[in-house]
């Protein structure tokens, strides 16, 4: 078959470029060709961007929702996962409310999720293949990494109300010293623990330099136990092992760590991540484990994904001039 | 130049005394004291371009990476709920976001509560954390004539002194926060200009405390 390059827009070469590469590391195309039940939506409307839904009323009278996602429709359209991994990409159109203009806007999304015995080396193929992305899509990329285990583990030994935990995560999502120092002193937090906090929001940047710095505040601490301390080590282990892949793949360049991504912590746990292209205002990708969001459909196995925001990535002049072939 | 730091500052006085920080912690550039209708000026030298906007634009200016970095009052990242850094609290133009109302009011559960405001969104957020059902008007300006026209009970808006409220017979209720201008980046811009951010946020916070 023979198809002229200029029928493609740069965002459908980077589409299907995105498409092959997935493809390629043996992920299968999942398609969301029916509608879900609004209330598969409304009970995980935490999960969701943005809360606001478009519903309508099927023939047979069910509430149904206009796809505002598709990772809530893959778990649960694949209940009997067993001891594998599903490894699954898509590509579709969603339907959310836009941050910026409060207004529904139509969203193209690729992305690709996996369900199951999700091991080390499971989470270390999606954040490859997370750089790799952003590198089909970008000549400069950056690729921030957290693990929201670390967060988790410290609200608990702080014993802090919800809200504190609210006011404390979004100091440290907007890199916020001096608002995170208010809170801490309000809620009476002793200064070894508003130091460890203060660092999740001052320690950013390449793997070599935040890791000796990680290591040094959490495992060499003395108001922690050995449990806390094993379960901090396992955590920074996790980071480590990342590491470790991307330098094997000599990506490591473009990796980041930084405890300003933060998801969800009712649905989201350990490693979690977002893309960033040089000109483009916005975070490209986003993603991360998502285990508890698992739980709370009652599934046992475990889960990781990301989801690449296609709207947000400008005019794709990497695309210009494309040659596209059709391959067989 | 892909390396300059595009700074968007808010006109009028707060912006002067922003800029003065940013002239004190070695990012001058002369030609923005020129009298003239430029809008744009540059010290290639300090790698910094500023541009004056609306102090309410800052924050989107940054956010949607028109600007790496600007300096915004805390009442407007409050309002809008901008998805960028808060790096530095300047400790400049302070005041406080406050719920203000006639002297001695007393507030009568059996009915809505009339809030006059510009600050929508933090009087509703402000107003459901404590589950008070509110009639939410909202006004441009003048905010403080509403309680007195009978147009609303309350209003929440920015007290820097109080003495506006005092001349008209009102009084603070309750303090929702401390108000200063910060300094703000692009999350995006932030990951690729770390280094030149982090320099003018280090030397800024030298020049505070100093």
């Amino acid at each position: 078959m023979i198809i002229n390059k200029d029928i493609f827009s740069n965002k459908e070469k980077a589409m299907f470029a995105l498409r092959q590469l997935y493809a390629s590391h043996g992920f299968s195309m999942y398609r969301m060709s029916k509608f879900e039940e609004f209330e598969l939506y409304a009970a995980n409307r935490d999960f969701l961007d943005s809360g606001q839904i478009i519903t309508f009323t099927d023939t047979d009278g069910m509430l149904m929702a206009l796809k505002p996602d598709v990772t809530l429709s893959i778990v649960k359209n694949n209940r009997h996962i067993g001891n594998r991994i599903i490894k699954l990409y898509y590509n579709e159109n969603i339907y959310r409310v836009s941050p910026k203009t409060h207004y529904f806007k139509e969203i193209i999304q690729v992305g690709l999720e996996c369900l199951g015995k999700v091991d080390d080396a499971c989470i270390s193929e999606v954040l490859l293949l997370a750089a790799e992305s952003l590198n089909v899509l970008s000549d400069e990329a950056k690729l921030d990494v957290s693990n929201l285990d670390i967060l988790t583990q410290l609200f608990e030994s702080c014993g802090f109300a919800k809200e504190t935990e609210e006011q404390i995560t979004a100091c440290i999502s907007s890199k916020n010293a001096h608002s995170l120092e208010r809170v801490c002193r309000s809620a009476d937090l002793g200064p070894a623990k508003a130091e460890l906090l203060k660092l999740l929001v001052n320690t950013y940047g390449s793997p070599d330099e935040v890791i000796p710095k990680l290591e040094d505040a959490f495992l060499n601490n003395s108001i922690f136990s050995y449990d806390e301390k094993d379960a901090y080590a396992e955590s920074i282990g996790a980071l480590k092992k990342i590491v470790a892949a991307f330098k094997e793949a000599g990506l490591e360049d473009m990796l980041n760590i930084d405890f300003s991504v933060v998801s969800d912590l009712k649905y989201y746990n350990g490693i979690i991540f977002k893309g960033f292209s040089a000109g483009v205002p916005d975070g490209i990708l986003s993603g991360g484990q998502y285990d508890k969001l698992m739980k709370s459909m009652k599934r046992t196995s475990r889960a990781i994904g990301f989801a690449v925001y296609m709207d947000n990535l400008g005019k794709l002049s990497k695309f210009d001039g494309e040659e596209v072939e059709i391959d067989g | 130049m892909a390396d300059m730091i595009n700074v968007a500052l808010p006109k009028g006085r707060l912006g002067d005394t922003v800029y003065e920080l940013f002239e004190r912690a070695g990012f001058e550039c002369p030609s923005i004291r020129e009298k003239n209708r430029k809008l744009v000026f540059e010290n290639p030298e300090a790698g910094v371009r500023y541009f004056w906007v609306k102090p309410s634009d800052v924050a989107i200016y940054v956010e949607r990476g028109a600007a790496d970095i600007g300096v915004a009052g805390k009442d407007i990242l409050m309002e809008a709920k901008t998805d960028v850094y808060e790096l530095l609290d300047l400790n400049v133009g302070k005041c406080r976001m406050a719920v203000a109302g006639p002297k001695g009011f007393c507030y009568d559960r059996d009915n809505e509560l009339r809030v006059a405001t510009k600050f929508v969104n933090v009087a509703r957020e402000f107003y459901a954390s404590s589950g008070t059902d509110i009639d939410i008007i909202h006004l441009n300006g003048s905010i403080e004539l509403a309680p007195i026209l009978g147009l609303s009970d309350v209003i929440v808006d920015l007290v820097e002194t109080g003495t506006t409220l005092k001349e008209n017979n009102l009084e603070i209720i309750e303090v929702i926060a401390q108000i200063s201008a910060r300094l703000i980046s692009n999350k995006s811009s932030f990951k690729f200009k770390t280094k030149q951010i982090e320099t003018i946020t280090r030397r800024l916070e030298e020049v505070i405390e100093g």
